[in-house]
Order: C-alpha cells, then sequence, then structure tokens
C-alpha cells in the first residue's frame, strides 16, 4: 500500500501554492470593485464585487419602497462601474417605472444610461447578453420577474468571458416569495430593503437607510447589516454609532412636522 | 257600365288600393294619363317623368353633386394653376428686395409692354401701372427648381447637362439628338415639354455655348438651330449684352458706341482689350467659337449598390450569409471610395418564381464597417423566404452619410478614451426595434412627469437640477385615503396606499410646483405641494396635496402618492 499523503491535513507548501493559484485565477477575472465600507468588503470572497460576473438583487418584500431601495443600491453599484466618462450602462427592462432624476441624483447622471425596453422577459435577457457580450459597456442591468438556472448560467459565462459586470434585479412575482429562493449561479446574491433613518434633531428626513442581506455568496459566508444609502456619487456607508441609547420612537413623532 | 274610377291626373288610385308592382298597375289597367292632358296643365303643375313612373331619364342622383373626397380621383377637374393665360389681363411683377431697394427682377409680357423693365424700383413700377400684381421673387426656388431640370435633362436627354444662369440650362447635344429624330425634333420637344410644365421655353442649338446662350435669350425666334461654323454670323445683330460682359464692360460700350457684336468684329484685339477689358476678348472669342468653354456637368447622386446573380439558385442559410458577405464586401468598396457611409440598407433578394424579398437595416451612426454590416444582415436572414431558391442579391443603401476618416488622437491618453457604442446600438436595435432603446433626457418643465423625455440613444442628453426625486415613479399619481394632516404646510400624520395604513414619522415639505398655466387653461391656478415623507415601517414616499391649503381654486385638497425613495 503506498504511502498516502493525509487528505484531511494538507501540508503548507501545498497550501501556499494553491492560494497563490487562487489569487491569479481571481485576478485572471476582471478588476473588482470595493465597495469602500470595511464592513461589507472583508466579508466578501473578492473584497468586492467582481468585475466579470453576475449579481443578483431583489428586494426584502413586494413594497415598493423596497423596491425603490433595491433600484438604487443597483444604481450606485452601476454608477461606480461607470466611473469614468465616456461609459455606459445598459438597463434592460420590460415595465419602465424608473424616475431617471431620482437615479441622477444616486450618482448615474443620464448622458451614462442607456434603457432598454423589451415586451417580455426572454426579451430583456437576450438584450442583457447582446450588451454583455459586447464588451463596450461599463455594466449591464436587468429586470426581470424569473430567471431560471439556464438563464443565469448564460448571463454568468458572458459576463466573464466579456469582462462585463452583469446586475440582474429580480422583481417580486408573488406575495410573500422572495424571488432569490431560485437556483442561481450568481456569484452574490443581494436582498435590500428600507429601514428608517435616524431621527434628526430638527424636522426632516434624514439620509436613507437600508437592510442589506447578502443571502448568498461564493466562497464567502452570508451576512446582513445596516447601511446608509448610496449618496451622490453612489457609496453606500456606515452608520455612525449612536451616542446615545436608541431615540423612542415617540419623540420621533413630534418630528414629522 | 263600370265604376269611373280613372284617376285622372294622378297615377295612383284612388280608395288605396295601390301597392308597388301589383299586377293590375303593371299590367296597364289603370290608364296613363294622356299626353294631350298633360300638356293642358300649366307647366309648374306638370308631373316630373320620374313621377310618372317612367324610367326613360334617370333622377339626379342626391349625392352626385358632391364634390369628391380629398386624394380620390374625383370627375370634377383640380383647380388649373393660374398660367399666363388666367394672368393676361393683368400686369405681374417679381421683386426682390436688395439693401434697401425693391427691385424688379422679372415682368410678365403684358408689364413688359406697359413699359417695365427688370431692374427698375418695385415703387416706380407701382406708380406707372395701377393694377399691377406683385409678387416676391422665390431665386432659391428657382434655383432648385432649375437643379431639378438638369438632373432631369441628364436622366433623360443628354449625359452632360449644367445649369446656366438664373433661367437657363445648358445642353451638350454632342450625339445625342439622333436619339429624337434629330435637332430639329429635339428642340420642338422640349419646347412641347416646357409648355407642359407651364413656362414660355426659347432653345438655340450652336457650335459654342456663348452663341448659343446670346441667341436662346436675344434670338428672334423661339428655336434657333445655327450651322456649324456660322456663329459669327448668326450672332453679329445681337445687342452686346448678349455676350455675358461686365457691367462696366457693357458701359464702356455704349460709351464708345460699340451697340452690337458685329461692332466688335472690325476691332484690333488689343486696343479692345485695353479698353474694354480681357474678359471681353475672352467672351467674344468663346462666343465665336474660337476659344474653348468646357460645360461642368452636374452629376445626379447614385444610389450605392452593389448586385449579385448568382449561377445556381440559394436557398440554405449559410449560401445566403456568404452572398451577403460578398455583397457587403462590394459595397464597402464603392463607400470607400465615394467617402460614405450607411445609415439604412436594403437587401433584395430575387425569387426564381420572379418575387422578391427585401429586408432592411438601419444604424445608428453613419458605418461601413464589414463586419459590422454582415453581422447586422445576418440577424435577419431567417426573415427571407427563399421559397424554390433564390437567384439575384442586390444591396443597397438608400442613405447615406458622408464619412471621412478621423484622426486619431495621440496615444497618450488612450486609456481614457470612451469605446464606441454604436454598433452595440445597431446591434440592440436590431432586435428589440429601434423605438425600444433611448436614453432619457432633461424638459424644462417642473411638473415631475413632464420632465423626461426619450431621445435617441446618440443623442447627448442633459441633467436634471438637484431637487429631491424619487427612484421610482407612479405611472399616475394614486389617491391616499383617510389622510390626518395639519394645514397648511404640514406633512400627514398618517394615511393609508392601497389597502395599507401608514404613519409618518418623519417629513421633508411642501415644494411647491404650481400647474403650466400656458399648457392648459385648467391648471391656470392649479399647485400642488409635495412632501418626502417616512413612514413608521421605513419607506419614504413621495406625496403631494393638490392646492396650497388657503386659496380654494388652487386645487380640492386631496392627497396622492407619486413616487417612491428608496
Amino acid at each position: 500500500m503506498l504511502p498516502s499523503p493525509s487528505f484531511d491535513r494538507p501540508d503548507a507548501e501545498q497550501l501556499a501554492a494553491l492560494r497563490t493559484a487562487l489569487a491569479g485565477e481571481r485576478r485572471a477575472r476582471g478588476p473588482v470593485l470595493p465597495f469602500d465600507v470595511v464592513a461589507i468588503d472583508e466579508r466578501l470572497a473578492d473584497a468586492g464585487l467582481a468585475g466579470g460576473g453576475l449579481h443578483e438583487v431583489a428586494a426584502a418584500s413586494a413594497a415598493l419602497s423596497d423596491d425603490a431601495a433595491a433600484t438604487l443600491f443597483l444604481t450606485g453599484i452601476a454608477a461606480r462601474f461607470a466611473g469614468k466618462p465616456g461609459l455606459s450602462v445598459l438597463w434592460a427592462l420590460s415595465r419602465f417605472d424608473l424616475y431617471a432624476p431620482g437615479l441622477e441624483q444616486a450618482g448615474l447622471p443620464p448622458d451614462r444610461i442607456i434603457y432598454a425596453q423589451g415586451r417580455r422577459d426572454a426579451d430583456v435577457l437576450a438584450l442583457a447578453e447582446d450588451g454583455l457580450r459586447h464588451g463596450t459597456l461599463a455594466c449591464v442591468v436587468a429586470e426581470v420577474k424569473s430567471a431560471d438556472l439556464t438563464i443565469t448560467r448564460r448571463l454568468q459565462l458572458a459576463a466573464s468571458d466579456s469582462e462585463t459586470p452583469m446586475l440582474l434585479y429580480r422583481r417580486h412575482r408573488t406575495l410573500g416569495r422572495c424571488p432569490l429562493d431560485m437556483p442561481s449561479t450568481a456569484m452574490t446574491r443581494w436582498r435590500i430593503g428600507c429601514t428608517p433613518s435616524l431621527p434628526l434633531p430638527h424636522p426632516g428626513v434624514g439620509r436613507a437607510r437600508w437592510s442589506v442581506e447578502l443571502v448568498r455568496q461564493r466562497g464567502g459566508n452570508p451576512f446582513s447589516l445596516e447601511v446608509e444609502a448610496c449618496d451622490a456619487t453612489g457609496r453606500l456607508a456606515l452608520p455612525a454609532a449612536a451616542p446615545d441609547r436608541a431615540v423612542a420612537p415617540a419623540r420621533a413623532l413630534s418630528h414629522a412636522a | 257600365m263600370p265604376i269611373d274610377d280613372g284617376p285622372g291626373a294622378c297615377s295612383v288610385p284612388r280608395g288605396g288600393g295601390w301597392r308597388p308592382g301589383a299586377r293590375w298597375a303593371r299590367d296597364g289597367m289603370v290608364e296613363q294619363p294622356a299626353t294631350t292632358d298633360l300638356e293642358a296643365l300649366p307647366a309648374h303643375q306638370r308631373p316630373t317623368m320620374r313621377e310618372m313612373g317612367r324610367r326613360s331619364e334617370h333622377a339626379e342622383h342626391p349625392f352626385k353633386a358632391m364634390p369628391p373626397d380629398e386624394g380620390a380621383a374625383g370627375r370634377a377637374p383640380a383647380p388649373k394653376a393660374p398660367g399666363w393665360a388666367a394672368l393676361l389681363g393683368q400686369p405681374t411683377i417679381l421683386v426682390a428686395r436688395t439693401g434697401q431697394r425693391d427691385a424688379v427682377t422679372a415682368a410678365c409680357p403684358v408689364a413688359l409692354e406697359l413699359g417695365l423693365r427688370p431692374g427698375m424700383a418695385a415703387a416706380h413700377a407701382r406708380a406707372l401701372v395701377a393694377n399691377l400684381e406683385v409678387h416676391d421673387a422665390q431665386p432659391d426656388r428657382d434655383r432648385a427648381f432649375l437643379d431639378r431640370l438638369a438632373l432631369h435633362a441628364v436622366a433623360h436627354w443628354t449625359p452632360i447637362a449644367s445649369v446656366s444662369g438664373m433661367d437657363g440650362i445648358w445642353l451638350d447635344l454632342t450625339g445625342t439628338t439622333h436619339l429624337f429624330g434629330g435637332e430639329e425634333r429635339f428642340c420642338r420637344r422640349l419646347v412641347a415639354f416646357a409648355r407642359r410644365l407651364g413656362f414660355t421655353a426659347r432653345v438655340a442649338i450652336a457650335g459654342s455655348a456663348g452663341a448659343a446662350h446670346a441667341l436662346a435669350r436675344f434670338g428672334r425666334q423661339t428655336i434657333t438651330i445655327v450651322p456649324p461654323g456660322t456663329e459669327t454670323q448668326a450672332i453679329a445683330d445681337l445687342p452686346l449684352a448678349a455676350l455675358r460682359l461686365r457691367p462696366e464692360a457693357l458701359v464702356a460700350a455704349a460709351r464708345f458706341g460699340l451697340e452690337r457684336i458685329s461692332d466688335l468684329y472690325p476691332v484690333a484685339r488689343g486696343p479692345l482689350a485695353r479698353r474694354l477689358g480681357l474678359g471681353t476678348v475672352e467672351r467674344l472669342d468663346q462666343a465665336r467659337g474660337l476659344a474653348g468653354e468646357p460645360i461642368v456637368p452636374v452629376v445626379p447622386f447614385e444610389m450605392p449598390r452593389a448586385e449579385r446573380r448568382l449561377l445556381e439558385p440559394i436557398g440554405t442559410a449559410e449560401a445566403i450569409v456568404q452572398v451577403i458577405g460578398d455583397l457587403v464586401e462590394d459595397l464597402v468598396g464603392v463607400l470607400q471610395a465615394r467617402g460614405l457611409g450607411v445609415r439604412a440598407a436594403i437587401l433584395d433578394c430575387t425569387i426564381v418564381d420572379g418575387g422578391s424579398q427585401r429586408i432592411a437595416i438601419g444604424t445608428a451612426r453613419a458605418t461601413r464597417d464589414p463586419a459590422h454590416l454582415k453581422r447586422m444582415l445576418a440577424m435577419r436572414v431567417e426573415r427571407i423566404d427563399p421559397g424554390l431558391g433564390i437567384e439575384a442579391m442586390s444591396l443597397s443603401s438608400p442613405h447615406v452619410e458622408p464619412l471621412a476618416p478621423v484622426a486619431l488622437t495621440a496615444g497618450l491618453e488612450d486609456a481614457d478614451r470612451a469605446p464606441d457604442i454604436a454598433p452595440l446600438i445597431d446591434q440592440l436595435g436590431g432586435r428589440c426595434g429601434p423605438d425600444a432603446l433611448f436614453r432619457l433626457s432633461a424638459v424644462e418643465s417642473d411638473v415631475p412627469e413632464r420632465a423626461v423625455r426619450r431621445v435617441a440613444p446618440l443623442v447627448e442628453p442633459a441633467g436634471w437640477p438637484g431637487w429631491s426625486r424619487p427612484a421610482r415613479m407612479l405611472r399616475r399619481p394614486e389617491p391616499l385615503s383617510s389622510v390626518v394632516a395639519l394645514l397648511p404646510d404640514h406633512p400627514p400624520r398618517r394615511f393609508a396606499w392601497r389597502g395599507r395604513s401608514y404613519r409618518v414619522i418623519a417629513g421633508d415639505g411642501p415644494e411647491r410646483i404650481h400647474g403650466e398655466w400656458w399648457r392648459s387653461p385648467s391648471e391656470m391656478w392649479a399647485v400642488r405641494d409635495y412632501f418626502k415623507v417616512q413612514a413608521e415601517c421605513g419607506g419614504r414616499f413621495w406625496i403631494f396635496r393638490r392646492g396650497d391649503g388657503v386659496e380654494a381654486a388652487t386645487g380640492d385638497l386631496s392627497w396622492h402618492m407619486h413616487g417612491l425613495f428608496g
């Protein structure tokens, strides 16, 4: 019988060689877009969003406010992918209810977005794949109601071939069922919801806050945390630690006026 | 004795037994009123033929007199354009303004008889003739018409044609008139053609362009044909103005007493050139045929086109794609030589049974990239139905734009150069239709739903001012129910929307937006007060109230949901 090396304990050189190979593979996969928020970046396997990969985003609930929060989360990522002048984002969708001035305030001005409106989900996905394969876009965003494993695999392959990031926004289809339950080959899958913002010392609405939940990622663990919404350049921020205990909601009510 | 039930002058029997088509009525049981009876009646009491049941003359159809629909071929002749015949009774002139002065540029024959001449002041002409009709001259349209006429001449009469001055065209008839039965018949044909268009034409054929120009404008006959070599004698009696001389040369010639062209013949060339300018000598030589005067022909624009006739009919997609590739290579060669780029292309396939299939592509920007054109055409190959086989294919480009080579920028900042997305636009447009691809641009309107418009994907859009705006907007504002709010300028404390009630914990506003009274009178006083509110559940909404809460005319104080901040 051969003296086989024990499989449960590889030696240190093997591990180091594997790690360097993995790092080289990751570098070859394309640029990585960090969130510049340490709490998120250190928990992501790539320390950011892989430039040539499929990333899925869904709203935490079927409510339209969560839908808008997920849209702005996508917009912020797309705006930072299209950071250089002259780059464009393709936004493919079938039902148009975006409001472009709001997207501009999340960092995506109108000269960076091209909208493509298809009739059905299949058209939208075909448009997105064409845009990915062309390779000149900074980022492709597609809004669909359903996409099965085959479709996500196609998109993932197209994205990694052309090193163009693909953001797939999965809208809610049936009440009470998260669209991220379906299997997918995405690199990361996010679920975004609205939470109340920090009450201001004066009347008014503070910076929006979202609950960001990473449902699944390749090579890493899921996590969830609360962040402050995109600023005018699409960057998230961690909420500052509350200096005092949480403000009572009764006092917050008086801020409504 | 039968009862005399004769109806007399009335054709319907008394007693009400009449019904249409009754046998007794057809069989002539009722005796028709005799002609003599009718003639005895006064004219206004005589029944018409139709009332007497005789169909020998048909009744006038009630709609016959109506004018025909617009566009349909009506029976009534189209109103004729007012020609000289209609206007002959009234003198007409055209005036054009040069600087501060209205000058007559053309006058009709009647006006010419009355002593009005081109070049005189319009006020002078109006003073001379009482009922003068004055129109504005349209030199641009005249010129455009002459250009079209020259193109028509190139297409139908001779390959070399050109516009001459503001009122004529040159035709180089060398070797072409025999196609029309000789020069004489060709000239008559030209005059008839011009008459059909509504013009009075004068034609002169001479061996030199100058002589033909002079004879056509100053000759005595409508058609003048100068035998070869006799131009000098033919133009001898014409005034000097026929030579296309400069005005100062004409003035100088009048001072020397030179009136006709023949007066110039005996003058020595040296003194003539010194006194009237070298241009005069040159014009004289050109008119006599001693010096050449080439005609610069108009070149009609030809659509870039490539065609391949196939040895055997093809029907497979691979073969069609192969031929498309060959056609694109041919077309790109043509385009490159002429410096053009394709904006639209049509592929026409002729099927064996005589039918044809065509597919069209459009591009967002002029291009002659063969790979791109091949890909766009190949995307539509499945729309071709080859039937029994395709025997000829042609690729033409009905819409082209000039496409000059672009100098490459220095390679120093190569990384920052924006990638060209026009091919992608074409590709996506081919998939979902050109209208489905757009950018959004700003419109100068404060009303949120009017602030956005769609523009083409290659247009540079404008941005919006930085007022806080939601990310998603409802298609139309949805009414809120059970709203509790302090008037006039507080956000609501609670509201219900889509069957769910929300308690508001914070609010911003109001942002007042006034109606655009220039669009519709109902917006004259309309006001919307927008609030950004945050509900207890975390949602941030953009809601508005109709009316400012003080004046009743500004709105009914109803609350609406309009958009959602994330």
